[in-house]
This record gives C-alpha cells, structure tokens and sequence, in this order.
C-alpha cells in the first residue's frame, strides 16, 4: 500500500530545509577562513621537528614538580592570597552587581504593569544601567588592575578592586538574564499587589532562579582566582606574582607546582558549586 | 472600596480587543459575580477593576480615584489594598506554602521585615489561619512543588485570605477544584468578604457557583455587558443565549444542580446598607 503510493508520484522525500542549511554552513566557512588566517592559525606549525624539540625541553623543565618545604610554604602564603582576593573581589563585586541587576531587570519594574506612572524614566533608567554594566565589563580586568596599581600600590588590594568593578559588570548582566528568563508571572502578580521590588525579587524572582544565580556566582569565583593569577603578573599579589617570577627565573618545577595547585582549586569550586546547588535544589 | 468603570475599553497590545464599552458601578462591600464563556473578556475585567490592566479607552475609579492618574508611590499603596485571586497560582513551585502565604502582605511590610521573615516566618500563625480556611493546614511547612494543582490554587486563595485587601479579585478561583472544595473555598472567600467587609469580584465560568453565592450577576460576551441583574432575574435563556458559542450545556461545577431551573437559595449579603 505505502509502495503504490510512492511509485504514484507522491512527492519526493526531500527535506525543504537542508538547502538553507547547507547554505548557512558554507556562509559560516567562508566567514571563519579569513578570520583564521588573521588570527595565524597554524597548527601544523606544533609539529615541525624545531619547535617539537623547544616544546619539550620547555615541558621537561617541569618535572618533577618542585617541593621543598621553602617553596611550599611561599606557595601556600600566595594561594591563601590569590584566594582572599577572589574572593574578596566578588563580595564586593556582588555589592555592585545585585543593585545594578535589580535596577536593570524588566520583570521588577513597577512602571511596566498599565503601563502606569514613570514608564519613560524606568525604561532610560534601564538603559543607563545596563551601559553602566557594559562599560564596567567591556574594559579587561588586567587593565583595571594596572590604573589601581598606580593608585594604590603593588600588592593584592588593586587586584581585588579589578575584580570587583569587572566581576561587578559581568554578574550584573548574567543575573539580569537569569532574572528575566524565568517564569515572571510570581514576581509580576506580587508587584501588582503593591509589593515592593525587593519584595517580588525576594518572593518570586529568586526562589525560581536561586541554583541558577549560585551556581554562575561560584563558577565566576572560579574565573575570578584564575583572573588573579593574570593580574599578578602586572603586581596585584598572589600566585600570579609568585609564578611571574618562577617563570622568569625559568624554574619549571615551581611553576607546574602552581599549576596543580590551580587545578585542585578549581577542582574546589566545583565541589563547592556542587554543594550549593545540591542544597538549593 | 468602591470600583467604576465608564465606558471602558480595551484593546490588547497585540490589537485583540478585550472590552468594548464596559460602564459598572460596584459598591464597597458589594459581592459580584462575573460570568460568561471563555473568551468573554472576563479576564481582562478583573484586571482592569485591579490596576493591573489600563483601559484604552474610557475610564476606571477604584475607591473614588483614577489609579493611573496617581504617583508611583500611591498607586502601590493603593495596589496593596486590593487581593487578587489567579486561575493558576502564579507561584514559584520552589517556595514553602507559609512562604507564599506571608507573600500577601508584602505592600505592607517593610523590606526588613520581608527579607527577614524568609528565613524565619514571622507570622506562621496567620498562615496557618488562612490555610485552615480551606483545609489545608498541615501543608503549612511543604513546598509548593509538592502539592497538586487543587492545592497550589488554594494557597493563592490562602495568598489573599492573609492579604485581607478592601477589594477582593478573583479571577476562576475555583476552576481546578473539585465541586465540594469549589464551594468550600469560595464560603471561605465569601465568608472573608462579609467579616472584613471587602468588595468581592469574581469571574467564574462555573454558573452554579455564580447564581449560588453572588447577590449580583455581570454576564459578559464578546467584550461587552451582555447582562447585570440579580441571580433571581437571570433567566435560563439568557443563560443559553449567553453561552451559546459553547454548545447546548451550561457550564455547571456540580452535578445536580444541571436540571434545576432556578438557584434554590441565593446567600445574600449579611451587611446592613449594602445594596
């Protein structure tokens, strides 16, 4: 039966959409070559048999790792460091971004129910914030860090306050998004009741968005200690201080002692962040 | 608190009209209900009575003022004085029910108070009153994820119970309640109406209910003013022509109440001077 109906011109199986996307993928090929060849990409050039050799001897300089209690107890002053200042830089980056993210988010925003009285200033008021957000993110921590390094000195205070004005922009534009995409009925039908913003953010917003919010705040703590680790190498304190100058002095043991201490606390903010989500659940 | 509308129309942002024309006049204290089939406009009714919606056209007085002539500030404390009651409970599943509760009265807390009262509630007891109302007491401590849809629409209820507003809106309060405890919510509703002598407005697709518990019956169809008179006078013709885009059958919530020709005893308002 279903033969005879295809040997009767039924109409061939052929997908309407493949052509516009075939299309898109070679638009996409066509855009990324020349962005490639900008960018050098030239992985071929990893195995030609000189820089093979350089590579190696880089890497071996590595091993083994480097132990001497002199160094490990330099490295574990420098971890305490670079974690006071992540961690200090998202407290205050917190104390930036939850204002500014309630200020921006259009669900909390009274004005928008009718629409009633002070639509037009709520609406520029959220543009102005969210530019606020952009420009405190769209500057590089690293740069940040080196104008507080000529204000406040070398040491880890610069690289707390880089983090917390870029980590401020960054957490303020992801918590409006998160805040937005939920369900916003809760948070409007409080407003409708007369409730305050804080009010519909605390009762409705957050409830439904609080292993969201969490889960991004300490995977931003994680960039955040890695973050410092870039701004050490431009004097903000820390393990990044510590391995700018491993580095220079080309000692490859204490530098993959760093490295592993990196990756154990990433390794924490994972378990960290799995806690919380566990406990939010 | 007294609700007006005059000549009010409404024109969604989409370009669907909503209301065409609608002029009432609720008296504080008064219990209306407002019925007609899906699509009637019944929705948008509630809405614009609450500030919620502002109409297009025409104008809406609630306790003698325009709510979108006033500062931001007024219109909220004004909105804190008004309950409404939605067809789903717009709450977040994540929340405890005493927690949803308290959330009736945030217009009137201050933030400290909200903030703190998260952590501990701090009026436990007046959740539970409320949910007592409707039977649901010993779900004070669960979270609304775990209680079925019934349940979640009678913490909404409970919401507006604790938020003891002047006007009470009620959007199908009761359309996902069985016919027993359809009845038993809206007695609460009625009940809290007369003790705290709260106008109550409820848009109910269940006919039964309507002509049983509200002294005053709005029919609407297609936007408009179909009818508004009291149970006695609504005939079961006017019923049909009414629901007539929705087959032969009215929309009952009970069952023995389809072969009555007229609601038997129709609870009266209890207040002196009303009406």
């Amino acid at each position: 039966m279903i033969g005879a109906v295809l040997h009767t011109g039924a109409p061939p199986l052929r997908d309407p959409a493949a052509r516009g996307r075939i299309g898109a993928a070679v638009v996409a090929l066509i855009v990324l070559w020349p962005l490639l060849a900008l960018a050098e990409f030239r992985p071929w050039m990893l195995f030609e048999s000189g820089n093979l050799q350089v590579m190696g001897h880089f890497l071996a300089g590595f091993l083994p790792p480097e132990t001497s209690l002199e160094f490990l107890a330099l490295l574990g002053k420098a971890t305490l460091e670079t974690l006071a200042i992540a961690t200090c830089g998202i407290a205050l980056a917190l104390i930036i971004a939850v204002p500014l993210a309630v200020a921006a988010t259009r669900s909390l925003a009274v004005s928008r129910i009718g629409p009633g009285p002070g639509r037009h200033r709520g609406t520029a008021g959220r543009a102005a914030v969210r530019g606020l957000l952009t420009l405190l993110r769209a500057i590089p921590e690293v740069v940040w860090a080196l104008i507080f390094v000529r204000a406040l000195g070398l040491g880890p205070g610069a690289g707390v306050l880089a983090i917390a004005v870029t980590y401020g922009g960054m957490l303020g534009k992801v918590y409006t998004e998160i805040l937005e995409s939920g369900d916003t009925r809760a948070a409007r039908a409080l407003l409708e009741a007369g409730s305050p913003r804080l009010g519909a953010l605390l009762y409705a917003l957050i409830p439904g968005a609080a292993h969201e919010l969490a889960s991004y705040t300490v995977y931003r703590w994680e960039c955040a200690v890695r973050a410092s680790v870039v701004m050490g190498f431009v004097g903000a304190g820390g393990l990044g201080q510590l391995m700018d100058q491993s580095m220079k002095m080309l000692n490859g043991g204490e530098t993959s002692s760093i490295l592993i201490t990196f990756l154990l606390l990433v390794l924490l903010a994972d378990a960290l962040s799995a806690v919380i989500r566990r406990v939010l659940a | 608190m007294s609700l007006q509308l005059l000549d009010a129309g409404l024109v969604h942002a989409n370009g669907h009209r909503a209301l065409r024309g609608v002029s009432l006049e609720i008296n504080a204290g008064e219990r209306v209900a407002v019925i007609g089939p899906s699509g009637a406009g019944k929705t948008s009714l509630v809405r614009v009575l609450g500030a919620s919606l502002r109409p297009t056209e025409g104008q809406v007085t609630i306790a003698g003022t325009d709510p979108w002539s006033l500062s931001a500030g007024a219109l909220r404390r004004l909105r804190a004085r008004i309950g409404v009651i939605h067809q789903s409970a717009p709450i977040p599943p994540r929340l405890r029910v005493v927690t949803a509760v308290l959330a009736g009265r945030l217009g009137r807390w201050s933030v400290w108070r909200s903030l703190v009262s998260l952590a501990a509630p701090s009026d436990a007891t007046g959740a539970r009153d409320a949910l007592a109302l409707l039977d649901l007491e010993d779900r004070l401590f669960d979270r609304c994820d775990h209680l079925s849809g019934g349940q979640l629409q009678r913490v909404g209820v409970a919401r507006v119970l604790y938020q003891r507003p002047e006007v009470m809106l009620a959007d199908e309060p009761v359309s996902a309640l069985d016919p027993t405890l359809a009845d038993q919510s809206l007695a609460a509703l009625v009940a809290a109406s007369e003790t705290y002598k709260a106008t109550f407005v409820a848009s109910l697709h269940a006919v039964d209910l309507a002509l049983k518990w509200f002294p005053r019956i709005i029919g609407m169809r297609n936007g408009e003013v179909a009818f508004d008179r009291p149970p006695a006078a609504v005939t079961r013709d006017m019923l049909h022509e009414l629901y007539a885009t929705e087959g032969r059958l009215l929309p009952y919530q009970g069952v023995e109440q389809q072969h009555e020709e007229r609601p038997a005893n129709v609870v009266q308002l209890k207040r002196p001077g009303c009406q």
